[in-house]
């Protein structure tokens, strides 16, 4: 019982290495899995996302909190390696080797896509709303916010006074997109021309869930990864400047 | 030394949240517009002269190349750490938003791709020789 105890109180006290070395098991695995298994056509970091995913399912059901596998207290450490902070460390170090005129020939299809990407998809999140019985504007804008971002979604909703009901269903509508995006884009990838860096620039604007964007990209193609990022990381704040003004009163004015 | 390419990366990273954040609040919006994508352009641009200059050394660069080598695995522990439970908790609703947003935004790569004249196209050189015709 003592062995067991000490073997926690350092899992514990040491979070973050303990996050290094499990998420190191995890990503090893995956690609002899992918080896073994698939002959490497389903990418080693595909199936560790897709494991990462079901490691937060799992931690959901057990602890009953918010932050996936993290919550367990000896993998506490999970929720820094993968927190923002970090994450947006190594999502700028991507950028270290990409050449500047990459991306200024692309400047104009970058706008483009994250107008559109954030247009269409208050579009269609209000619809589905609409369908589904929340005909007022402010629960139409709200949940269409939740199909942008799971950040425009409830940003959207507190500026407008969307119910919590509501601003809980953006959330979750958010986060579906982004699970999706990060599960589906290998997939999908070499049907939308998705393998090189204009398409990827014009793939982060239109999807911009940033967390999607960079595990999709990731399991496609690593060295797509900023290009894509770069875009994505526009998206949500120009979400959550329309959201509540351009487009409330958009679909105000039509409901 | 690898601590000058990492803190180069980390100075970028907080100017770039620091104008993000500021953007945000000129714009009267409660989020950080763009910081990591600022970032990223400064990182790149300050490389860029660095290297021109000559006074961007292999060690330091290490420190840089280590975190983007890292980036799959952090991708991986934020994965592990998303409210999956709630997202599939969400209801009908939510999963049809979610679903249907994310294939029509799929569709509309290639259609917004193929938008722009592929001037950069490399095979456009191929068709130079129209101007001959003029």
């Amino acid at each position: 019982m003592e062995l067991l105890e000490s073997f926690e109180s350092v899992l514990v006290k040491y979070s973050l290495v303990t996050a290094f070395a499990v998420i190191g098991f995890t990503v090893w695995m995956s690609y002899v899995l992918s080896d073994r298994l698939t002959h490497g056509r389903f990418h080693g970091s595909a199936i560790a996302i897709l494991i990462g995913l079901l490691l937060a399912y799992i931690g959901g059901i057990t602890t009953g909190g918010s932050k996936g596998i993290a919550d367990i207290k000896v993998l506490s450490g999970i929720g820094l390696m993968g927190g923002a902070m970090l994450r947006d460390l190594a999502i700028v170090a991507t950028a270290f080797g990409v050449r500047m005129d990459e991306f200024r020939k692309t400047g104009l299809s970058g706008v483009v896509s994250l107008t559109a990407g954030v247009l269409v998809s208050f579009f269609v999140g209000a619809c589905v709303a609409y369908a589904f019985g929340y005909r007022d504007p402010v629960s139409m804008t709200t949940i269409g916010g939740g199909a942008a971002t799971y950040i425009v979604g409830p940003v959207t909703g507190s500026a407008l006074g969307a119910t919590s009901k509501v601003m809980a269903l953006s959330v979750a509508a958010g986060l579906i997109k982004s699970i999706l995006v990060m599960i589906t884009t290998p997939f999908v990838a070499k049907y939308i021309g998705l393998d090189n860096p204009r398409s990827a620039l014009i793939f982060g604007g239109l999807m911009g869930t940033t967390s999607g964007v960079a595990g999709g990209l990731a399991a496609t193609d690593p060295k797509l990864v900023p290009y894509g990022a770069m875009t994505a990381t526009f998206y949500t704040g120009l979400g959550c400047l329309l959201g509540p003004s351009v487009v409330f009163i958009v679909i105000r004015a039509i409901v | 030394m690898a601590i000058y390419g990492t803190a180069l990366l980390s100075i970028c990273l907080l100017l770039g949240l620091i104008v993000g954040k500021l953007l945000g609040v000129l714009i009267g919006v409660d989020a950080n517009v763009g910081g990591v994508g600022i970032a990223m352009l400064l990182l790149i641009l300050i490389c860029d002269h660095l290297r021109q200059t000559g006074r961007l050394k292999a060690p330091s660069e290490r420190g840089i190349a280590f975190w983007s080598s890292i980036y799959i695995p952090i991708v991986v522990a934020m994965a592990a750490s998303q409210n999956v439970l709630a997202a599939i908790k969400g209801g009908p609703v939510a999963i049809v938003a979610g679903v249907s947003v994310v294939v029509i935004c799929f569709a509309l790569v290639p259609l917004i791709s193929r938008l722009e004249p592929p001037s950069m196209d490399p095979f456009d050189s191929s068709k130079i020789p129209s101007k001959d015709k003029l």
